[in-house]
């Protein structure tokens, strides 16, 4: 892209490098430029890189140059050295965590070398809100192709050939599902997007869209064609406004071109696309639920059959496909089926993509070849456990998905192996756990979430996964009956039994995988009236370590509850006063020689504060 | 508010299916949702009043009470779960003087939590109006709670 020789500049401007300062530092390299009177340096403002983490990121090309958490300030230094003296900033370069050595280019950084990118491939290398950048790269030959080359039912085929599961969360194969369609007779049919990305705690829908919203419109263009849709809508998440934002701008550019509205690439195929932007429910991503939210009611998900494939959306047929299988769906037509099964395993061939965050070192978006162990996403590509931690769990599926420990680390995730595994593949969520998880305390956080998203149409769900978070929620406030095991398990069978949709039916999940893997910790809370994670509050005491004390005050001068005694000037020795104490873990916090011990009484342990640690 | 709805009703055909996008854009000029705004949308889209109402209590996204001038939001996701997103919360409670879904007493702050904000690797999180700020810690919350009371303030006085 662009002439060899002349510099290109990308600063990211996707939501957490923005939150982390990227527009002031684009603004600070473009008066640099400016200044210093360089003229050959092209700015281009990208959508994610992935390594959100580290950011703002700012990557120097062709040079491939990657430098991490690029604030204002150190802007003069760009621009001076590198850019007119030819010296790269090596303090800015990104510093592997092992070894502190620094390294130059991105494509040297175990977190993008261990990657295989499809989906993900122009994430951060093209200007999102520029169509000809997405042309330039290679987004828009798959769909003209197709209208002149293949006829529907050879795009079908080419899909199932490739055999492309689903990437929303169920795996249903693509091509199948676009075959049902294609053959039932209507006047309209429908193509929709589902972007609502329910599971808390994952982006990746939202940095593909706000990345490379042309290859989902391209993907969307394919599926109209192949299935006979001329209409298309976007549902997308209400709190995603940056990807509704740049998803406005591309259809509108797209429009303009004429590879939408009618007779689209010059063909006899007309077809549109309408973004719909969700209101706030997690149920509204099953899709029978979002279709009820487009007709303007409540999202409530519906029997099936019959399947949306033959009445969906007002009725008619209608395919509903994830973000990322639409993203994939161009690649496939460009390269080949044969090309794409041959990535990933037999049965889930292909990459995933995985919003890898919790406690890893390198947070960020990934996507690897199925079938990549866990151990390599978390450690190699993750960078392992923040601050040196221990690796606990790793979670998947988000609140329909499971809780996964040690002993599956080697275990090659696709579909198959997770559900086997008692978890799910979900839609990309990756939350890894250190030590100082409680998994009681997690299962409740799921069952408290799923609780509160359960639309209520159905009772198992409604009043199953209520009763179900009512006895977490004793159990993690010291209140927890020898009974109350047996008890959660048997609400858990009848709300997988009894649910409506795929909500209640996994809602369970989360508290089956951790009374299974993890069975010692919720003994502990029922037996023991102890958090072996530290994280419990109504089980946990503090109390100040005298001997590592160093007389400062922060803890009582910091304290909410007024709970500490002790005096600075007299020497007197601080001390906890566990009555009025709060437990709101202030004091352990601030204390900057860590005196402040937390316990859960019968074991004594200096655990470290997970949230301030990763700091 | 009636020549805010006429303005919004204009660019819609009034039709039952567009209840959803009518609630969106009517909050986003009021602020919240009053009752008198659900009725004359559900006149304006053939749907009766109890229905609009049941679609604008479904979801999350839609309020039925103003909010302060800085509407925080501190995410529950699970990423900022396991980071410590309680922790926050608890903290931005005690330093605003309310709880989730209240508003201050002056009308400057209101707190909610929301399901993810999306910005998971830099968690935990919580947006100020439509800032994010991530990494977070108790001390790096109360400077962001600072920053907006102290612009509060300096509106205040440019004001007078
Ligand atoms: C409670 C619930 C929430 C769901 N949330 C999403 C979601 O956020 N995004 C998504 O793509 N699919 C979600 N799904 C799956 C959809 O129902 C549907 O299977 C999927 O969008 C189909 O697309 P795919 O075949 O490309 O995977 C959800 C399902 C359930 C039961
Ligand atoms: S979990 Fe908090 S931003 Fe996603």
């Amino acid at each position: 892209m662009g002439n060899k020789g002349r510099k290109t500049i990308i600063v990211c401007q996707g939501t957490g490098c923005v939150s982390s300062g990227a527009t002031p530092t684009y603004k600070a390299l473009e008066e640099g430029i400016r200044k210093a009177g360089l003229t050959d340096i092209q700015m281009k403002l990208t959508g994610c890189h992935g390594f959100c983490q580290r950011g703002p990121i700012v990557i120097i090309e062709p040079d491939g140059v990657f430098y991490s958490g690029v604030q204002e300030k150190n802007c003069e230094e760009i621009v001076e050295s590198h850019l007119k003296n030819g010296q790269p900033v090596e303090g800015l370069f990104y510093k592997d965590p092992a070894t502190g050595q620094p390294i130059a280019t991105y494509g040297e950084i175990p977190f993008y070398a261990n990657q295989e990118r499809i989906v993900l491939a122009r994430c951060g290398h093209i200007n999102p809100e520029v169509i000809e950048d997405s042309i330039d790269s290679g987004i828009y030959r798959a769909a003209p192709r197709v209208f002149w080359e293949m006829p529907p039912a050879a795009v079908i085929e080419e899909i199932k050939k490739a055999g492309l599961r689903g990437r929303g969360g169920a795996g249903f194969p693509t091509g199948v599902k676009w075959g049902f369609c294609a053959n039932v007779e209507a006047d309209q049919k429908y193509i929709i997007c589902n972007a609502d990305e329910g599971d808390p705690g994952a982006f990746m829908d939202r940095s593909i869209l706000e990345a490379t919203p042309h290859q989902v419109l391209e993907g969307m263009i394919i599926a109209g064609y192949a299935i006979g849709a001329t209409k298309g809508y976007i549902y997308a998440r209400a709190e995603y406004p940056l990807a509704i934002k740049r998803l406005g701008i591309a259809i509108e550019q797209a429009r303009e071109k004429g590879f939408l509205g009618r007779r689209v690439f010059g063909s006899e195929f007309d077809f549109d696309i309408t973004i719909f932007q969700g209101a706030g429910a997690f149920v509204c991503g099953e899709e029978t639920a979002l279709i009820g939210s487009i007709e303007g009611g409540r999202g409530m998900p519906r029997t099936r059959p019959p399947f949306p494939a033959v009445k969906g959306l007002w009725g008619r047929p209608t395919v509903i496909n994830n973000v990322k299988t639409l993203a994939t769906v161009p690649e496939i037509i460009n390269r080949g089926a044969e090309w794409f099964a041959g990535i990933g395993t037999e049965k889930s061939p292909g990459t995933a993509v995985f919003a890898l965050t919790g406690k890893v070192a390198n947070c960020g978006l990934i996507e690897v070849p199925m079938g990549t162990p866990l151990r390599k996403i978390i450690f190699d590509i993750g960078g392992g456990i923040v601050d040196g931690g221990r690796f606990k769990a790793v979670q998947t599926g988000g609140p329909s998905g499971g809780c996964l420990p040690e002993e599956f680390l080697d275990t090659p995730v696709d579909f198959e192996n997770l559900a086997k595994a008692g978890s799910i593949m979900g839609s990309g969520g990756m939350v890894v756990m250190d030590e100082s998880t409680c998994m009681v305390d997690l299962a409740r956080y799921f069952l408290d979430f799923t609780q509160k998203e359960s639309c209520g149409k159905c009772v198992p769900c409604r009043m199953g996964t209520k009763h179900m978070l009512e006895i977490l929620e004793d159990i993690c406030e010291g209140r927890g009956e020898p009974d109350d095991l047996s008890k959660l398990m048997e609400l858990a069978d009848a709300i997988k039994e009894g649910s409506l949709c795929g909500l209640g039916q996994t809602a369970p999940n989360p508290v089956i995988t951790t009374m299974k893997y993890f069975r010692h910790e919720y003994e502990a809370h029922v037996h023991e009236k102890r958090c072996p994670a530290l994280k419990c509050k109504a089980m946990l005491q503090y109390h100040v370590n005298q001997d590592a004390c160093k007389l400062c005050g922060t803890c009582k001068k910091n304290c909410p509850a007024d709970a500490i005694r002790g005096d600075k000037k007299k020497k007197i020795p601080f001390e906890i006063d566990v009555d009025k104490c709060i437990r709101c873990g202030m004091c352990h916090t601030v204390c900057p020689v860590g005196a402040v011990v937390k316990t859960s009484p019968g074991i004594v342990n200096d655990h470290e504060e997970a949230a301030e640690a990763a700091n | 508010m009636e020549e805010q709805l006429s303005a919004i009703f204009a660019r819609f055909r009034g039709t039952a299916g567009e209840v959803i996008p009518l609630l969106q854009k009517t909050q986003e000029e009021l602020g919240f949702l009053p009752e008198e705004a659900m009725r004359r949308i559900g006149d304006f889209a053939g749907v009766p009043f109890s229905k609009v109402y049941g679609v604008a209590t479904f979801y999350t996204m839609f309020r039925f009470t103003p909010v302060g001038k800085y509407h925080v939001c501190v995410c529950r996701g699970t990423a900022c779960h396991v980071r410590g997103a309680d922790q926050i919360l608890e903290h931005v409670e005690r330093e605003l003087g309310i709880s989730e879904n209240e508003t201050t007493g002056d009308g400057e702050f209101s707190l909610e939590t929301v399901a993810c904000i999306g910005c998971c690797a830099l968690a935990p999180c919580i947006t100020v109006n439509s800032d994010v700020h991530g990494r977070l810690t108790s001390k790096k919350a109360s400077q962001v709670l600072k920053k907006a009371r102290g612009a509060a303030l300096k509106e205040e006085e440019d004001g007078k």
